[in-house]
């Protein structure tokens, strides 16, 4: 079995939305390499619990890096120091023994907090709702190899569409832009002959709804892309706005 | 009581085909009169929920996570098959049916699997027009694979995340009728009761996640889909977040639950390494179609894997298995991995794992296209472990995957409580007693989008609904009973945290109840796990109170209903007296070790009945017999 090791912590705890909050000192000394980053929580809410206090509330699910729930602010860093990587899939094996992390939500005015380290993400879907998604009704579709897709498309269509919808790049953002985000369903969508019809009104349409939810504009930082767990590229943000000024010159209402 | 399972007559290919002419329509001015509660927002419940809102029914839709696209089904890697026969390969309906009725140890029902195999084709259609980015060949066409337990390339994927563009794609179809006021979508609410009132399901209970608010939910019909009951092990590859307790609820309001010790056990996830460790890492089965499965013929051979000359290496599957080789169905590569480690030849610090290698087909292949084929996965392993599964082969051991077993539905996949539906790994139907690869994102996607739609149509045709509301005396009984199982965790003020309770139970389960059980280890498994429900409602430590956001809160209402779960699957893994797929008894084996049925006595599905006797749990056994009208019921054998 590994050896253990300490790491003192700096944890936001905020009891409620509209509650003031601070940091809180912690100390975890049973923590091992092996472990990721939310088991060595889990260990350190166990010692809460048995001390009789209230233990840090987070989100997470799969803990494979897939679901997308999982969203910590560790020593200023979305997702932690390792690039690629979700907050659960950073393992304790990236520090040392007596480091000191200091764990935030990931902040933005579109992400209120509801407790400690959850913050509430559902401007996410309401940006999918306002046109992240290819009109089809179900059961009446043509065969599947009617349509041919180049792979070249198709593999990049992929990349896109691999956003887990955490929030890292909103976290990241100095002007706490939604723009990635946005910007990678559209890329996935707009690409594929299938969702053609619908591109330009499914551009305008998120846009607005991404400025509607208080997201920030996007000023070429690229500190999304260099936090985003997928690694998606910002060149879906440039393809978003180029979608967006010909849907503007051509007068597309959203 | 009478399970009906409502197959209809004729022949297996024109059941579903004569079903869907004869079921009653709603037409579409008085569907928008009804409202259809879908909880749960996977594979099954989000492309149920986007179905019938198209349908245009008024669509309640509930899910645990902080947003719909979060479901566990995002998490199925490998893919999904269907029966195009795009490889040419020989593949037929006929075939995907069969090799899913032999794969499921004939522990399914005929009807209901010729009926997935049928829809698969279908599913693909939908996944495609909807932007699923499946693999393609350089001609723009669609590209396969094949997977464990098949001898075509029958499987579809995009790259190693199929469930979550699968799901992404369901999720997109709901936010689409989200935005048309057709779904009403509540996250952060988790399901506590269901609310019967004539004899007919006609609401849910819920619990606000954030606030603590408990919620009444009316309508004329109510789906569950709800995803396996796999944590009941504490370790598996499913969710945190996942559970029973909406099923299980369910049960206890009367719904039979199926077949509850089916459970499947993976072959290819990461293995254990400490006590800390809160889940389990499943890396797809897929790897097996170019890993080779190995381990030292020595015991206690610690030579790095590279050293071990190809003479002293057992590839254990391809030896005992020459036509599967390591495509063996899941039961079957799982227990001879508990084999040879029982055998001391495990590898790895713990020796709870073998070697799954890559070295040759990266010769044979070039890195490039096994990196194509699985380098998001391969960077997950090294990520987790710390090792380069490029340069040493991956170390993999079982691990509990997917539940069989469920609430007990009729082919319109409607429960024995009439207006509950069941769809997805929360029901038992489709897989026997074993599932083949690749096929539990086709079942989610075949009850969500084209069989539900039509089945709760069918049932709302029907139904003679009484004019009620959520003041109806059973709307208030069941209120007050949830909020009172909450209070009640919080007032035990114990000293043991809920998650020793889980892990215990999952000792119990994983060392009594898993990959391979007798008699002697179930009936001892039943009294450890009453004697741990006793304890927990004596000495949990539930922190923290019920009008705020508390994960551990609930956990505690999980833990305590998968601690009645769990003495079930043990009373039910006792009661079938024979081996079947994944549920090895170890005293029915053939003379290779392999799972022995016993058709003649056991070709029947289990479903318990709830009964609780004076605060004791008590489950009546019913039967559903199978009948085999079309498949020849034969011992199963990769050799």
């Amino acid at each position: 079995m590994a050896e253990t090791f300490t790491i003192y912590l700096k944890v936001w705890r905020q009891d409620g939305p509209d509650k003031p909050g601070k940091l809180v000192d912690y100390t975890c000394d049973q923590v091992n390499e092996h472990m990721s980053f939310l088991e060595m929580l889990d260990v350190l809410n166990e010692q809460i619990i048995a001390d009789g206090g209230e233990p840090i509330e987070f989100d997470y699910d799969c803990r494979e890096g897939i679901c997308g729930s999982c969203n910590l602010m560790i020593n200023g860093k979305a997702h932690g120091p390792k690039a690629m990587t979700c907050s659960c899939q950073l393992h304790m094996r990236n520090y040392s023994d007596g480091d000191t992390i200091t764990v935030e939500p990931f902040r933005a005015k579109a992400f209120p907090v509801i407790k400690d380290l959850v913050v509430d993400r559902s401007a996410f879907d309401r940006i999918i709702e306002a046109g992240g998604y290819i009109s089809v009704k179900t059961g009446s579709a043509p065969d599947a190899n009617s349509i041919p897709v180049e792979k070249s498309t198709s593999d990049t269509a992929f990349d896109y569409a691999t956003c887990i919808g955490c929030g890292a790049c909103v976290a990241a953002c100095p002007n706490s832009s939604a723009s990635l985000f946005t910007g990678a369903k559209l890329a996935h969508l707009n690409r594929l002959p299938q969702g053609e019809p619908e591109r330009m009104r499914r551009t305008v349409n998120m846009v607005e709804q991404m400025e509607e939810e208080g997201f920030g504009d996007c000023s070429n930082f690229a500190e999304c892309e260099a936090v985003c767990p997928k690694g998606i590229s910002i060149s879906a943000i440039a393809e978003m706005r180029k979608n967006y000024m010909k849907a503007a010159f051509a007068g597309e209402e959203a | 009581m009478n399970l009906e399972s409502k197959v209809p007559e004729g022949p297996l290919k024109e059941k579903w085909s004569k079903h869907l002419e004869n079921i009653k329509l709603v037409a579409p001015n008085n569907k928008r009169k009804h409202n259809i509660i879908v909880v749960g927002t996977g594979l099954a419940g989000g492309s149920a929920a986007a179905s019938l809102a198209e349908l245009g029914y008024n669509v309640q839709s509930f899910c645990i996570q902080d947003s719909a696209r979060r479901a566990h089904s995002i998490a199925a890697q490998g893919g999904i098959n269907a029966a195009k026969n795009y490889p040419n390969d020989g593949d037929s309906i006929w075939r995907l049916f069969y090799d899913t009725i032999k794969g499921g140890d004939y522990r399914s029902r005929e009807s209901n699997v010729y009926r997935l195999a049928e829809i698969s084709n279908e599913i693909i259609d939908q996944a495609v027009a909807q932007g699923v980015p499946f693999a393609r060949e350089y001609g723009g066409l669609l590209a396969n694979r094949s997977f464990g337990g098949a001898q075509v390339s029958r499987t579809f994927y995009a790259r190693g995340q199929t469930g979550q563009q699968l799901l992404l794609g369901a999720y997109q179809a709901m936010m689409r009728q989200v935005h048309e006021g057709k779904i009403d979508l509540h996250t952060r609410h988790e399901m506590l009761d269901l609310v019967i009132i004539d004899g007919k399901a006609r609401g849910i209970i819920t619990r606000d996640l954030v606030t603590g608010e408990i919620k009444r939910w009316m309508a004329d019909a109510v789906v569950l889909a709800t995803g396996g009951y796999g944590n009941v092990f504490y370790l598996s590859t499913n969710a945190k977040n996942s559970n029973v307790t909406a099923a299980w609820r369910c049960h206890k309001r009367g719904a039979t639950f199926a077949n509850p010790c089916y459970v499947q056990i993976h072959p290819t996830c990461i293995p254990v390494s400490g006590d800390y460790q809160s889940k389990l890492t499943l890396m797809s089965e897929s790897l097996r179609n170019d890993g080779r499965v190995w381990v030292p013929k020595k015991k206690g051979d610690d030579r790095p894997p590279s050293e071990i000359p190809e003479e002293d290496r057992w590839y254990y599957l391809e030896d005992k298995y020459p036509s599967f080789g390591n495509l063996v169905p899941r039961d079957v590569a799982s227990r001879n991995a508990k084999i040879v480690t029982d055998d001391g030849l495990g590898v790895g610090p713990t020796g709870k794992a073998v070697y799954l290698d890559f070295r040759d087909a990266i010769e044979r292949d070039g890195r490039q296209t096994i990196s194509e084929k699985y380098g998001n996965l391969f960077d997950m392993y090294e990520n987790i472990t710390g090792d380069n599964p490029y340069q040493t082969p991956m170390r993999i051991f079982p691990a509990v995957h997917y539940t069989m077993g469920g609430l007990w539905v009729d082919y319109n996949l409607m429960s024995n409580v009439p207006g509950l539906f069941v769809a997805g790994e929360a029901n038992f139907s489709d897989h026997g007693a074993n599932r083949l690869g690749a096929s539990a994102l086709m079942q989610g996607l075949s009850d969500g989008y084209f069989i539900i739609p039509y089945t709760v149509g069918n049932y709302i045709a029907d139904a003679e609904l009484s004019e009620t509301d959520t003041n109806h005396e059973a709307f208030d009984e069941a209120a007050k009973n949830a909020q009172a199982h909450i209070d009640k965790l919080l007032n035990v003020n114990g000293d043991k945290s809920v998650i020793d309770f889980h892990r215990e139970l999952g000792k119990i389960m994983w060392d009594k109840v898993g990959i391979a059980r007798n008699e002697e280890g179930l009936k001892e498994a039943i009294q450890e796990i009453r004697d741990l429900r006793e304890e927990f409602w004596q000495n949990v430590r539930v922190p923290g109170e019920a009008a705020n956001y508390n994960k551990y809160l609930e956990f505690a209402g999980r833990v305590a209903d998968f601690l009645e779960l769990g003495e079930l699957m043990a009373e039910d893994a006792l009661h079938r007296d024979e081996s079947a797929g994944c549920h090895l008894r170890e005293e029915h084996q053939t003379e290779e070790g392999e799972a022995l049925r016993n058709d003649e006595d056991y070709s029947y599905v289990a479903a318990w009945e709830y009964r609780n006797v004076n605060g004791e749990l008590k489950e009546e056994l019913h039967k559903e017999d199978l009948e085999f009208e079309f498949v020849e019921l034969k011992q199963r054998s990769y050799k």
